[in-house]
């Protein structure tokens, strides 16, 4: 008979003001088993870990069942505990009276009885649990950062700064990302391509790090430690060794009527382009959509005049194979579209402006060379209507918009309104907001400054109609403050639209296996513990893909998620789960079931003799390949014969549970 | 094709335009319009709270009553009336039963019938291709604008009629029709509607603004779907005035069938 120990947590009053915890502990002590049984205030510190230790100690104890919170919480911390009091630490199993008993109940006699039932399952099956060693895995000492932004970028240098190589894949053909767009950063409004672009040099020249642009993660398998990426490299029909980035081929080329995507499409640029001046790498790209010769075969210009003979329009998509112990996911976002959102007028009206285009219509390098001219005549703009939360914060039953706070746009609206003040002072600028939101360092400072002393007027309600009057836009909407409805003749209308993640992270959050919330952000491990880490293993979290983020929070997550795969790379070996799937060869009917639904690939068939009583041929059978199983259990439900089976968590000890609620 | 049909109390009396011309010119298209045998005033506006159950109550007798699963509107408010009831019968278990229980009916209405709009009818079960072929005095050069109001707009997703903020179906049925469509921004404004009763002023603000605004973008004439839009366009316009038409007339002009003025 085993000696088994039971330890119920109180969690303070978490767990405790809903079940009668005492009583949960009196009555595990007549099961079958169990030798002790205790309560304690808060098991999970010190004091409660030595009550368990020496517990173990006095009582001799073959397992211990922890009655606390979910085990995603501390099942590894008592595991420590036992292996430090010299037991296996897979002999310890958690029934969670916390997530799935106290919290979810109000009556305390009904909680009570169903904590004392989840403990006496975890009694049940701790006495089937058999002592797991883990095993050992390599670790690759190379990350993979996907996106090139402020975000990618930071992550990469700091890990490359420790002295671990990274890849950065950047699907655009140049990094720099949205920051690369801006003109002015909040709230010391220096200008972002002054602080961005020696970034992008840095991480350029950095000899760790490895810029793979206009390319994308095509394929990701393996598990942390070990990953295998398949990306690929668009072809960009320019050879980058070769590129000088001399621009000639851009001033030749007759085909100019590509969409600017840096300008946010409002000037065009030519079949062959560098986004930017600053682009890194500062090398060409052909649009193959725009190029003559790409799509005719006559023309060729850029070929003839380009010295340096990079031209070559017969390049291919190139696929990169690679393995790496770490990924980070890095792919920001994009302002949504404001169409659907109609009472704005943006499709029909070429003066009403999302905020990224007003950054590029302010900027030295935009399609006005940095005079806030209007799009439509190229007039300066003497009235401008500012409305904030343009798709940010929708009821989630109008489905127009997002439910979330985009975060950034109270700020940056507040930026815009203050630089044009300062610069244009013939300028009216109104903003519509529903609240002002400006918490951070010095942000709140600045959005006062905006209406102190730069004398922004600031109305708070929003906006029901933009309407075309000649060559006006009447602003329609409604002052809370004074309550009445007030409309104003604008010449400009800016729209602080929402962000929403870059369309490519859906799919590298499928490929990733990464889980992902309603909006499409990645989800963090832990809402408050681990907010640089996905739930799966290995996979880390950096800026906006994770959720609204300014650029000071972006670079920071940055180098928290890089801290956290320095940590990774540092390791030589990883601890491997020991609960991993396990195929009884006699059983085994070689039906391929299991192989089909593994998806991770950790399953093999092999032709093997099997040998048992009144057995002995050669049969076709499964193998797993523990290295690679994640212990996920889908094979041992597919499996008909009953021959899978998963450690630590096997059809038995799952059974003895069920028995033991249900019987 | 015959059709069940809701013509409303004031297509009997104020706005006769806008429902004789509609049957002459369907007619003309081989559509007939059956008037329900027994229909009661619609209740003229949708009540604002969600247990006022008895105002709603003739809207449920006409769906229940129409042929074939479907009824055909004509004004607006009664659209708006009909249309909003029927998505409550999909949608409100409380009041579908209640309703129920108070109407007692021999067979309970199934929910099962499309309200839809003359407008609707024209688009959906003709088609504007087909509509200009049957036109017989194209009115060519005449720079016509839709006053769309905001009944049969509004709410968007359950009176699904078209784009709230930026509707094209009478503009696509002008220009059917021969004629020059003329977009203006507050085609789709409400026109002051009841309040006028109360606030005359309401009604002159937000009517003056739709007019001046259509003047200003070339109207010469407007058109309504909707009587009490027409009344106020015509009797609260206190700077620009234009002519207001039912679209049904305009129909009935270019199809040759027009009834005495």
């Amino acid at each position: 008979m085993q000696k088994i120990g039971v330890f119920v947590c109180w969690c303070g009053s978490n767990i405790a003001g809903t079940v009668d915890v005492e009583a949960v502990a009196e009555a595990l002590k007549s099961v079958p088993g169990v030798v002790y049984s205790v309560s304690y205030q808060y098991m999970c510190s010190a004091a409660g870990q030595k009550l368990i230790t020496d517990a173990i100690n006095e009582y001799k104890l073959d397992g211990i069942v922890v009655a606390s919170c979910s085990p995603r919480m501390h099942e590894n911390t008592f595991r420590k505990t036992a292996e430090a009091a010299g037991l296996n630490p897979y002999m310890v199993e958690i029934a969670n009276i916390r997530e799935q008993c106290s919290w979810i109940h109000k009556d305390k006699e009904e909680g009570t009885k169903k904590a004392i039932v989840l403990a006496k399952a975890a009694v049940a099956k701790l006495k089937n649990d058999k002592p797991l060693k883990a095993g050992t895995s390599q670790v690759t000492k190379r990350a993979l950062v996907i996106g090139g932004g402020i975000a990618g970028i930071q992550t990469a240098l700091d890990v490359a700064d420790a002295g671990y190589e990274v890849d950065i894949v950047e699907q655009r053909p140049t990094i720099g990302g949205r920051m690369a767009q801006l003109d002015k950063t909040f709230p010391t409004l220096d200008c972002s391509a002054c602080i961005l672009t020696p970034k992008m040099v840095e991480a350029s020249q950095n000899e760790k790090i490895n810029i793979i642009s206009y390319a994308k993660v095509e394929k990701v398998s393996g598990f942390v430690g070990s990953f295998k990426a398949t990306i690929r490299k668009k072809a960009r029909f320019v050879d980058e060794t070769k590129c000088t980035g001399c621009s000639l081929c851009m001033q030749k080329c007759p085909s100019k009527k590509g969409k600017d995507e840096f300008n946010m499409n409002m000037n065009n640029r030519p079949a062959i382009y560098i986004p930017f001046a600053q682009a890194i790498p500062n090398v060409a790209v052909i649009d193959p959509e725009q190029c003559i010769k790409l799509k005719t075969g006559k023309c060729g210009l850029c070929e003839k005049v380009c010295a340096a003979g990079a031209i070559n329009y017969k390049m291919e998509d190139e696929l990169i194979e690679r393995e790496y112990g770490a990924i980070v996911v890095a792919t920001g976002f994009k302002p949504i579209d404001p169409s659907p959102l109609n009472e704005y007028g943006y499709a029909e009206n070429a003066d009403v402006v999302t905020s990224l285009e007003l950054e590029r219509l302010m900027n030295a390098a935009g399609p006005t060379k940095g005079t806030l001219l209007r799009p439509s005549d190229g007039k300066h703009p003497h009235e401008i209507v500012f409305i904030q939360c343009v798709g940010s914060r929708c009821d989630e039953n109008t489905e127009r918009g997002k439910p979330y706070c985009s975060k950034i746009c109270c700020m940056y609206t507040a930026k815009h309104a203050m630089l044009i003040r300062d610069k244009y002072p013939d300028t009216n600028v109104h903003v519509f907001y529903i609240d002002v939101r400006t918490p951070g360092k010095n942000f709140d400072e600045f959005y006062r400054r905006a209406v102190e002393q730069y004398g922004v007027d600031y109305i708070k309600g929003m906006v029901g109609k933009v309407a075309k009057e000649g060559d006006k836009l009447m602003v329609r909407g409604s002052d809370l403050i004074n309550n009445q409805q007030v409309e104003i003749a604008a010449d400009l209308v800016v729209l602080a639209t929402a962000i929403e993640p870059d369309p490519s992270a859906r799919s590298i959050g499928t490929m990733l296996t990464a889980s992902m919330d309603t909006n499409d952000f990645f989800t963090e491990a832990h809402a408050k513990l681990r907010p640089v880490e996905s739930p799966t293993a290995g996979i880390f979290l950096s800026g906006v893909a994770q959720g609204p983020k300014d650029v000071p929070e972006t670079v920071a997550q940055a180098s928290a998620a890089a801290s956290k795969v320095i940590g990774l790379l540092a390791k030589d070996h990883l601890v491997t789960n020991p609960c991993v799937a396990e195929s009884n060869e006699l059983m085994c009917n070689g039906c391929s079931q299991c192989e089909k639904v593994c998806p991770y690939g950790a399953i093999t068939y092999i032709e093997k003799e099997v040998r048992g009583p009144g057995v002995r041929e050669v049969r076709r059978i499964a193998q797993v390949n523990p290295a690679v199983c994640q212990g996920c259990g889908a094979c041992t439900v597919a499996c008909p014969s009953g021959a899978m089976d998963l450690k630590g968590f096997s059809n038995k000890q799952i059974m003895a549970e069920v028995d033991q609620i249900c019987l | 094709m015959i059709y069940s049909y809701y013509p409303g109390c004031t297509l009997k009396d104020r706005a006769k335009q806008l429902d004789l011309n509609a049957r002459t010119a369907l007619k003309a298209m081989g559509i007939e319009l059956k008037e329900l045998d027994a229909w009661q005033c619609c209740g003229a506006v949708y009540p604002q709270t969600s247990d006022e159950i008895a105002s709603r109550l003739s809207a449920v007798r006409a769906l229940s009553d129409a042929e074939n699963g479907k009824l055909i509107t004509l004004c607006s408010a009664c659209h708006h009336v009909i249309k909003r009831t029927n998505y409550d019968w999909l949608k409100d278990e409380n009041f579908r039963t209640k309703a129920t229980n108070y109407l007692k009916p021999e067979v309970p209405y199934d929910g099962s019938t499309q309200v839809i709009h003359v407008l609707e009818l024209i688009r959906d079960e003709i088609g504007f291709e087909n509509l200009k072929k049957m036109v017989v005095n194209p009115l060519t050069g005449r720079k016509i604008g839709a006053f769309y109001g905001c009944m049969v707009l509004r709410p968007g997703k359950t009176l699904a009629f078209d784009d709230p903020e930026n509707p094209t179906i009478i503009e696509q049925f002008i220009e059917a029709l021969g004629a020059t469509a003329v977009t203006y921004p507050y085609r789709n404004e409400c026109c002051g509607a009841y309040v006028a009763l109360e606030d005359k002023s309401a009604a002159e603000t937000q009517v003056d603004r739709a007019l001046n605004s259509a003047v200003k973008a070339g109207c010469e004439e407007l058109i309504t779907a909707c009587p009490l839009c027409l009344y106020n366009l015509v009797h609260n316009a206190t700077a620009n005035k234009l002519p207001v038409k039912y679209f049904t007339e305009l129909l009935a002009e270019a199809l040759g069938v027009k009834e005495g003025e």
